[in-house]
């Protein structure tokens, strides 16, 4: 604006405020296909979902409005959602810290390994590549009571191994277990959280005669915090979000006990088109992740704002 | 000797993070006799390639190859495009409310895919896409929070002084992000397009629920068909899985050295 102020020739002066309105819209043109994915993709769909909880919204046919109905039916008489939402936090606390801690492990021997480190990285890494139906299918018969691979070792060492996916007893921690073979993604960022923490600290303590499990403790744990937490904070919501891998390896089964709670909102919207029921049960979903993902943050607080004054993160705040 | 263990260690958990895709190979070229044989046979002795094409036959596989490949093409490039010039705009200018749109960019990560799942299915089916590819490309040109944050750490590295030369020969920010910024951020967008792809490869919920049609299908919902409808034929499956596994390895041996180190940078930076 100052600019003008002080402009010679009246061309000019137009030029420069052509050029000056170009430049206040120019970043909201380059934003704008953000902006609008946002009010089509998800601003829009979130509101659509909360207003259709309170309604009584099939595929097809009248919509009646019925407040919180839908939301006191699903908590206090429809045992399917207890049942799902319980698989699902069984799943999580098996889950979460599994992930993360095997992940740590491999990023940690990894972190070590010299040779052939870029091998390893990428055998690891793997299976994240194919996610999905090709990743299910693998599992399916690696389960296989008859043809399995599992059972097939397991005989090696004179072991009659079950049947794993039609146990209502194991069918779960098969689902655990396949889900676990995708935690390349997480070792990744682990490791590269390791890499990053600076070599000196480590020869300083060691040349004050600090033992290594002190190290882990005091340097590696501390340093790597924001990863830590931002990859548990990652593996709460795909825990929640848990859905393909169910649908395709036992269908729920046996005996409902791998019914997710991502399959109970899946099947009230596309096999009973109770819209309104299964946008309430998403809801429900989305406050539980939104309130572990900050307790997690509130929680980590502490340490996380150590390792800021160590290293500071925010370079590049003026671009 | 803490080498050794070292070693050892890495070593016995490759074979466990092998052994699954070794099984499905072998399991693709075997004769329905072996398969069957106990204990398994761990290396055939015939191998027969031509499984895949028997499996390969047993559907339409041609119309969900092309099915797919459209929708991987066209949505990467769509991707491609909107991310980076969106990653531009937040990495390049500062206007009123930026810093708030960003972290409102991030937060839009942590929603649940199922929350958007039912809400978009009713939007699109107003749309009348409903059992079209659109669903699963027209997204991809409105720009991924995920992808437009690495994209963005990667513009920040990119010096001032080289906007601030091109701007003074007369260049416009739209010349600067296209001729300057997209070739010198390439190793990122490499990135960007091989996550993208193999997420638009690998999906299933989205076409699962977008898709009704045979003839719209996806590969990877002919696979599933095919788990439910011939659950006996185990070495179709098997070879299908072998098959849609490929462009994803392929891809991932051509753009490793980017992925590990995509995300070296972008986790370092940020």
């Amino acid at each position: 604006m100052d600019m003008a102020a002080h402009a010679g020739p009246k061309v000019e002066v137009v030029r420069r405020k052509r050029a000056n309105a170009g430049r206040h819209l120019a970043p909201f043109l380059f934003i704008s296909p953000w902006i609008l994915g946002f009010l089509f993709f998800t601003l829009g769909p979130l509101c659509f979902s909360l207003t259709m909880s309170f309604f009584d919204w099939p595929v097809v046919g009248e919509r009646t409005f019925v407040g919180l109905d839908n939301y006191r039916s699903m908590f206090m008489e429809d045992p399917q959602f207890r049942e799902s939402l319980w698989i699902t936090v069984k799943f999580a606390a098996i889950y979460v810290p599994f992930n993360i801690v095997m992940s740590f492990l491999l990023a940690l021997l990894l972190h070590h390994a010299t040779f052939a480190s870029g091998f390893f990285r990428t055998v690891f890494y793997l299976p994240s590549v194919i996610s999905g139906v090709a990743l299910v299918t693998i599992w399916s018969w690696i389960y296989s009571r008859e043809y399995g691979l599992l059972n097939f070792m397991l005989s090696l060492v004179g072991i009659d191994g079950p049947n794993w996916l039609g146990d209502p007893n194991l069918a779960l921690v098969a689902i655990i277990v396949a889900s676990l073979w995708g935690l390349g993604g997480t070792m990744l960022i682990l490791l590269t959280g390791l890499k990053a923490i600076p070599k000196e600290l480590y020869e300083a303590a060691t040349v004050s005669g600090v033992p290594g499990w002190a190290q882990m403790l005091f340097i590696t744990l501390p340093m790597l915090g924001p990863m830590l937490i931002f990859t548990f904070i990652t593996s709460i919501i795909s825990a929640f979000q848990q859905l393909t891998i169910a649908l395709l390896l036992t269908k729920g089964g046996p005996l409902g006990s791998t019914y997710f709670f991502a399959m109970y909102i899946y099947d009230n919207a596309f096999k009973y088109f109770d819209m309104g029921y299964a946008a309430a049960g998403s809801w429900v979903m989305f406050v539980i992740v939104l309130t572990l993902s900050l307790v997690v943050m509130r929680w980590s607080a502490a340490w996380v704002y150590y390792e800021g004054e160590v290293r500071p993160v925010d370079g590049d705040r003026d671009a | 000797m803490r080498k050794t263990v070292l070693y050892a260690a890495l070593i016995l958990l490759s074979a466990l993070f092998i052994a699954p895709f070794y099984w499905t190979f072998m399991t693709a070229v075997k004769s329905t006799a072996e398969l069957y044989r106990f204990p398994p046979v761990l290396w055939p002795s015939a191998w027969h390639w031509e499984n895949f094409a028997a499996a390969w036959n047993k559907q339409p596989f041609g119309t969900y190859l092309s099915n797919s490949l459209i929708v991987v093409v066209l949505s990467t490039i769509g991707q491609l495009l909107s991310s980076s010039l969106v990653a531009f705009g937040f990495a390049r200018f500062r206007f009123p409310g930026r810093d708030a749109l960003f972290v409102l960019l991030l937060a839009t990560m942590m929603i649940p895919w199922d929350v958007k799942m039912i809400p978009l299915y009713m939007e699109f089916n107003m749309l009348g896409w409903i059992n079209t590819l659109k669903p699963l490309i027209v997204p991809a040109y409105f720009a991924d929070a995920f992808f437009v944050f690495l994209l963005r750490q990667y513009i920040m590295t990119i010096p001032m002084e080289i906007d601030e030369a091109a701007r003074m020969d007369g260049a416009n920010s739209f010349d600067i992000y296209w001729r300057i910024h997209l070739p010198l951020v390439l190793p990122a967008l490499v990135l960007v397009g091989t996550f993208h792809f193999m997420n638009a490869w690998n999906d299933y919920l989205g076409p699962l629920i977008f898709l009704n049609d045979q003839s719209k299908y996806t590969l990877t919902l002919g696979l599933s068909m095919f788990k439910g409808l011939h659950e006996i034929d185990v070495t179709s499956i098997a070879a299908i899985t072998v098959i849609l596994c490929l462009p994803p390895l392929a891809l991932f041996f051509l753009a490793q050295r980017y992925i590990m180190d995509g995300a070296v940078g972008s986790s370092v930076k940020g």
